[in-house]
């Protein structure tokens, strides 16, 4: 690790100008903080946090439609646990449930599955949130629903996909990243393929990086490296789980089962072909299209800056609201609620432990 | 969030497997897997699926920090669950 801190302070003395990297996956946000790695970075390397919490970026109107959902006659809505306290444009479904819509948590969408086969009588829709690490278990699932001939499982995809969020980001022009900390366990599905357009189109260091102290440091030091000498690839630091090609049999269910749409993004707005629909073929699956929730989403407008701290064009300090009206106890937006949020993460460690931020 | 849980196979029947994670054990499905593994293997579980193979020293390594991390997002769920009357429950993801 040393050898590691003492070749990043050579590298920067010779960059010898500020450098921003921004960490797409909010686990990576977590483990920064959690192993102190802004402590050990030499001067002059910032750290943004980016798109990559799931529960963040899904938006206020798919939120409400899944709380419309959860309020249908003889339906159950499933979902994972850390979007129960998400707001809506109104409520959260922890509320939705107090009122008495049935929402159920499952830790895998096979529960889900295994849930609807013993309710006959009730629809059982997932609530299917989350990137390319998750997507492809969903796919599994419906493909698992169809041979088991489970007709009453539906799902409600709002699945996103990580590298449309970069490209929309670099083409805005609004954010200056020199380089990117790629999400480990996105790119154990997807391979560094889909991430060559940020080092031949944009000229990025991009390096596809693990969740221990060593990994991140490594994954950093690789990333200025390449800058030090002006190069721009896609690399692999957290080599003993990610394979260039990615997870092929993991891709083709994926893509059997979903195809690409256009995609809100909370707090960012549409970003093109950026999420995932139920393709055609399995459209007997897909909840939007079986139940047509009816919705009616307002415009809430708070001081809330997630939208601007999920692009990397503010941290979570430059935010009026931060630690103030908006703590993890009572979040105003989806950075505070999850616990990979970045405001929830720079709350808890700037609150607690007066870290380095 | 998008974290994997590195887990050990114990029985496996076809397309289903018995994994032991942390001493848990949980049933997973292992229609995503690129290639073939069997009992004693260790793969990557994210939602119930094996996503991919992981060589055992990686295996007790990652286990060893994700422990941590899945300790301190729990943790905070639990502060979490104490003003807010409501179970969360950790998603069954590990890492993005």
């Amino acid at each position: 690790m040393k050898e590691t801190v003492a070749r990043m302070r050579e590298l920067m003395e010779k960059i010898d100008r500020p450098v921003r990297l921004m960490e797409v996956c909010g686990t990576h946000t977590v483990a920064i903080f959690r192993h102190g790695i802004r402590d050990l970075l030499p001067e002059g390397v910032l750290l943004l946090s980016g798109p990559g919490c799931p529960v963040c970026v899904t938006a206020v109107r798919d939120v409400d439609t899944a709380i419309a959902i959860a309020k249908s006659e003889g339906v159950v809505l499933t979902t994972f646990g850390d979007m129960m306290r998400v707001p809506g444009s109104g409520k959260s479904l922890f509320n939705a449930k107090a009122e008495g819509g049935d929402v159920r948590i499952v830790y895998s969408p096979l529960d889900a599955l295994t849930f609807a086969e013993r309710e006959k009588g009730k629809k059982v829709v997932f609530f299917a949130t989350g990137f390319e690490t998750t997507s492809p278990s969903v796919a599994g699932t419906i493909m698992e629903a169809e041979r088991r001939g489970v007709e009453n499982f539906f799902i409600y995809s709002v699945h996103k996909t990580v590298p449309p969020a970069l490209k929309a980001l670099l083409e805005s022009g609004e954010v200056r990243v020199d380089g990117f900390i790629l999400p480990g366990h996105v790119s154990t599905v997807i391979g560094t393929a889909p991430y060559g357009f940020l080092a031949s189109q944009h000229g990025k260091p991009s390096v596809v990086t693990g969740f221990d102290a060593q990994d991140i440091l490594s994954g950093i030091r690789m990333i200025l490296e390449q800058l030090a000498a002006g190069a721009a690839r896609i690399e692999i630091q957290y080599t003993r789980v990610v394979k260039p090609e990615g997870n092929p049999k993991a891709i083709a269910v994926l893509g059997e089962c979903f195809e690409p749409e256009d995609a809100e993004w909370r707090g960012i707005g549409t970003i093109p072909l950026s999420g995932l629909k139920v393709r055609e073929a399995f459209g007997h699956r897909d909840a939007a299209a079986v139940l047509r929730p009816e919705v009616r989403t307002e415009n809430v407008r708070t001081a809330c800056a997630c939208g601007d701290v999920l692009k990397g064009v503010k941290i979570p300090t430059d935010c009026g609201l931060f630690g103030k009206a908006c703590t993890p106890d009572r979040p105003v937006g989806p950075c505070m609620v999850s616990s990979e949020g970045s405001c929830a993460a720079y709350y808890k460690y700037k609150a607690i432990e007066g870290m380095k931020l | 969030m998008c974290l994997a849980i590195p887990s050990r196979i114990v029985e496996r029947e076809d397309l289903r497997a018995v994994v032991d994670v942390y001493g848990a054990r949980r049933e997973i499905n292992l229609m995503l897997m690129p290639e073939e593994v069997g009992v004693g293997d260790y793969v990557l579980v994210h939602a119930g699926f094996a996503i991919q193979k992981v060589e055992r020293d990686a295996a007790r390594d990652a286990l060893k920090v994700i422990s941590s991390i899945i300790e301190e997002v729990s943790r905070e769920d639990r502060n979490a669950a104490e003003t807010q009357p409501v179970a969360r429950s950790p998603r069954g993801r590990d890492a993005c």
